[in-house]
C-alpha cells in the first residue's frame, strides 16, 4: 500500500491530484468477516451452489464490503475518518471471489473539485479487479479546514 | 410467477423506529472488515482527543441499519418484492456529522421512489437517522434493482 502524505487542508489541494493508491486483497474470509460485521448473510456471498442457481458466477463480494474498502485508502491518506460528509456509488459490476486464493481490488482516489466557499473537496474514487471497474461514479465529499 | 414491485408504495413513509445505540463493538468489528485501520475507530482515547464522545464509525457503517429499516418494506409480501431478484444499483450515504459509539439513533424508513425501467423495476428507499433530540445525524439512501423476466 501507498499512500501520499496528509493533506492538512484545503489549501493543499488541487483538482487532479491523486490522494490514494492501494490494493486491498478479498478473499471468501474477507466475505465472512464482513457478512458478520454487517449482519449481511444473503448466501450469494458464501454459498456458491446459491450463487449459481441465482445466475451469478459463483460467490460474490457484498457491494457494500467493496464500498466499504474501497474509501479506506482515502481515510488513510487525510488521516481523519470524520472528515466524509457524503459518499456515494453505483455498482456497476459483480466481483466473484474464489474458494481459495483471492481477488485484488485496486483503487485510486483522485480530486475532482473544490469548494472554497462550503470548505469541501469531491473525490472521485476509481476501483477496479482485472482492469474491470466494478464502482461506478463513487465520490467522497470531504470538509476540510480552508487555511487561506 | 413472479411478482413486480406495487407502485402504490412510493411516497409511503414509516413511522419511526425504536432508538438504536451505536456500539463500539460493532464499530471495531465493522473497521475490520472493511481494513479501516485509522484508532480512531477502536480506540476510545485516541477517539476522546480528537473530539469525538467515542470511538468514530467508518463512513458506510450505517448500513447495517438502514437494511434492518428497509426490511419492514422489502420483505413485506405486500411490496411485491421477490428478494431473489433483488441486485443492489446504488447507495448514498449523508453524514451531518460523524457517528459515534454512544450515539442513540432513531431510523425513518420513506421509500422514495418505484420506477420500471428496461423490464426491471428501481425502487430508491431512503432511512434518516435522527438523535434522541429529533436532530439530523446522517441518511442512507438506496436504490435496488428487481430484475424482471
Amino acid at each position: 500500500m501507498t499512500t501520499t502524505p496528509a493533506p492538512a487542508d484545503l489549501t493543499a489541494l488541487t483538482v487532479g491530484q491523486e490522494l490514494a493508491r492501494t490494493r486491498h486483497e478479498l478473499t471468501r474470509d474477507t466475505l465472512v468477516r464482513y457478512a458478520g460485521a454487517s449482519g449481511d448473510f444473503n448466501p450469494i456471498h458464501y454459498n456458491d451452489t446459491v450463487a449459481t442457481e441465482a445466475g451469478l458466477p459463483g460467490v460474490i463480494a457484498h457491494g457494500m464490503l467493496t464500498m466499504g474498502t474501497a474509501i479506506t485508502g482515502l481515510l488513510d491518506a487525510i488521516a481523519d475518518p470524520a472528515a466524509v460528509r457524503a459518499y456515494t456509488t453505483r455498482f456497476t459490476h459483480p466481483i466473484p471471489v474464489p474458494a481459495t486464493g483471492s481477488v485484488t481490488l485496486e483503487v485510486v482516489a483522485v480530486v475532482g473539485a473544490l469548494d472554497a466557499e462550503a470548505g469541501t473537496a469531491r473525490v472521485d474514487l476509481t476501483a477496479e479487479v482485472d482492469g474491470t471497474k466494478v464502482l461506478g461514479r463513487a465520490r467522497a465529499t470531504l470538509s476540510l479546514p480552508d487555511a487561506a | 410467477m413472479t411478482t413486480t414491485p406495487d407502485p402504490a408504495f412510493a411516497g409511503r413513509t414509516y413511522p419511526a423506529g425504536t432508538a438504536h445505540t451505536v456500539s463500539a463493538a460493532k464499530i471495531a468489528e465493522f473497521a475490520r472488515a472493511t481494513g479501516a485501520t485509522s484508532p480512531l475507530h477502536t480506540d476510545p482515547d485516541a477517539a476522546r482527543r480528537a473530539g469525538h464522545a467515542g470511538v468514530l464509525a467508518p463512513p458506510t457503517f450505517l448500513v447495517s441499519l438502514a437494511q434492518a429499516t428497509e426490511a419492514q418494506y422489502i420483505e413485506d409480501p405486500a411490496s411485491g418484492i421477490d428478494f431473489t431478484r433483488v441486485v443492489h444499483g446504488e447507495e448514498t450515504f449523508t453524514l451531518h456529522r460523524p457517528v459515534v459509539a454512544g450515539d442513540q439513533l432513531v431510523p425513518t424508513l420513506t421509500v422514495e421512489a418505484i420506477r420500471a425501467a428496461g423490464g426491471h423495476t428501481m425502487v430508491t428507499t431512503r432511512v434518516d437517522l435522527a438523535d434522541a433530540a429529533g436532530a439530523e445525524v446522517a441518511a442512507v439512501r438506496s436504490m435496488i434493482v428487481v430484475r424482471g423476466d
